[in-house]
């Protein structure tokens, strides 16, 4: 399909979503990462039955320990899309980047280059 | 076990305020079970507080430590190497945790990073329920399995009351009256005649009422 997609976007295989742990997450923030998204099967099509699901309530929980802390939500979010949806995966990375860039650096990041 | 829930990250996050150097402990007993302050929790709140502080341009050192628990003398003692060079340490444990760490190191200042709730289990896989209330004197025989002390919003040994509805308690509509169920376990065996007997008053004193309580095993001290 040779599409393209932001090259700021970087990726992390995982053999399930239902691997991808709050820890995960949270580290990701921790470190600098400006957004962190979890592209997941779609819901009900998952081969280990539910991990897509179990992963959504990660990401949920996240994005509460985000609120608590003062920082946006929206830096954390997960998608769901099967592996024969390209195009789709190109369209969300596109609008992961533009929704961060509106959001702006990460507070995290910010003091880690000072 | 011991049911405890994390306390909001804005208490948390006021007590260790002056801090740059903490500790994380948790414990490997019932709030490991409970998925609130075990070695995987511990993680998270360090990593959450890490970005807390990161983000405030304020950065906080966190150590952490699971111990196997926070309730006996033996395993308290294996953090006497680290405590003492900590602005302050988070117990991740239940009440008991902090407590027996403050004992155990006066200088050391020690924060409770949960709020412990109830005595319960796991009806299904993150949620829990209260079921003893730690009484002192076990009736659940006489109420076929079922504890009207810790079940009952009111603990009636004689119920149900009038607030009881459809099965449910007019506390919530979501908690169960656990007379109702009660009543329907005596009919479907045939024993409802049991609820007939007056119980006498019971006696409050071996349960909290009675002041902070002790248990000693002699053949164990």
């Amino acid at each position: 399909m040779r599409l393209s997609y932001p090259n700021n976007v970087k990726i992390i295989q995982v053999p399930c979503t239902g691997r991808v742990d709050i820890i995960h997450l949270l580290r990701a923030v921790e470190d600098g990462a400006d957004g962190v998204y979890v592209a997941g099967c779609l819901e009900g099509e998952c081969h280990f039955i539910n991990g897509n699901i179990k992963t959504r309530k990660k990401v949920e929980y996240v994005k509460k320990v985000l609120e608590e802390i003062g920082m946006e939500p929206e830096r954390v979010e997960m998608f769901n899309l099967s592996s024969a949806m390209g195009l789709r995966f190109a369209e969300i990375a596109r609008e992961m980047t533009e929704k961060i860039r509106s959001l702006g650096p990460s507070p995290v990041k910010k003091n880690k280059a000072a | 076990m011991i049911i405890a829930d994390r306390k909001p990250l804005e208490e948390i996050l006021e007590m260790i305020q002056g801090s740059k150097k903490i500790l994380i402990l948790g414990c490997k007993g019932c709030v490991t079970v409970c998925n609130v302050g075990g070695v995987k929790e511990v993680e998270v709140l360090a990593a959450t507080l890490k970005i807390a502080r990161k983000k405030e341009q304020n950065d906080l050192e966190i150590h952490q430590k699971t111990i196997e628990r926070q309730c006996d003398p033996e395993y308290i003692d294996q953090v006497k190497d680290v405590v003492g060079q900590y602005d302050a340490v988070l117990s991740m444990a239940c009440g008991v945790g902090p407590q027996f760490l403050s004992e155990a190191y006066p200088e050391q200042k020690f924060f409770p990073a949960v709020n412990t709730e109830f005595m319960g289990g796991a009806v299904t896989h993150g949620i829990w329920e209260e079921r003893c209330a730690g009484c002192g004197t076990c009736v659940i025989h006489l109420f076929d399995g079922m504890c009207p002390i810790a079940r009952c919003s009111k603990s009636l040994l004689h119920g149900p009351c009038g607030g009881s509805a459809a099965g449910k308690c007019e506390i919530d509509p979501d908690v169960v009256c656990i007379w109702d169920m009660i009543v329907k376990k005596k009919m479907a065996q045939g024993r409802l005649d049991d609820l007939l007997e007056i119980r006498p008053f019971k006696d409050w004193r071996t349960a909290r009422d009675g002041g902070p309580r002790k248990s000693i095993r002699e053949e164990l001290t």
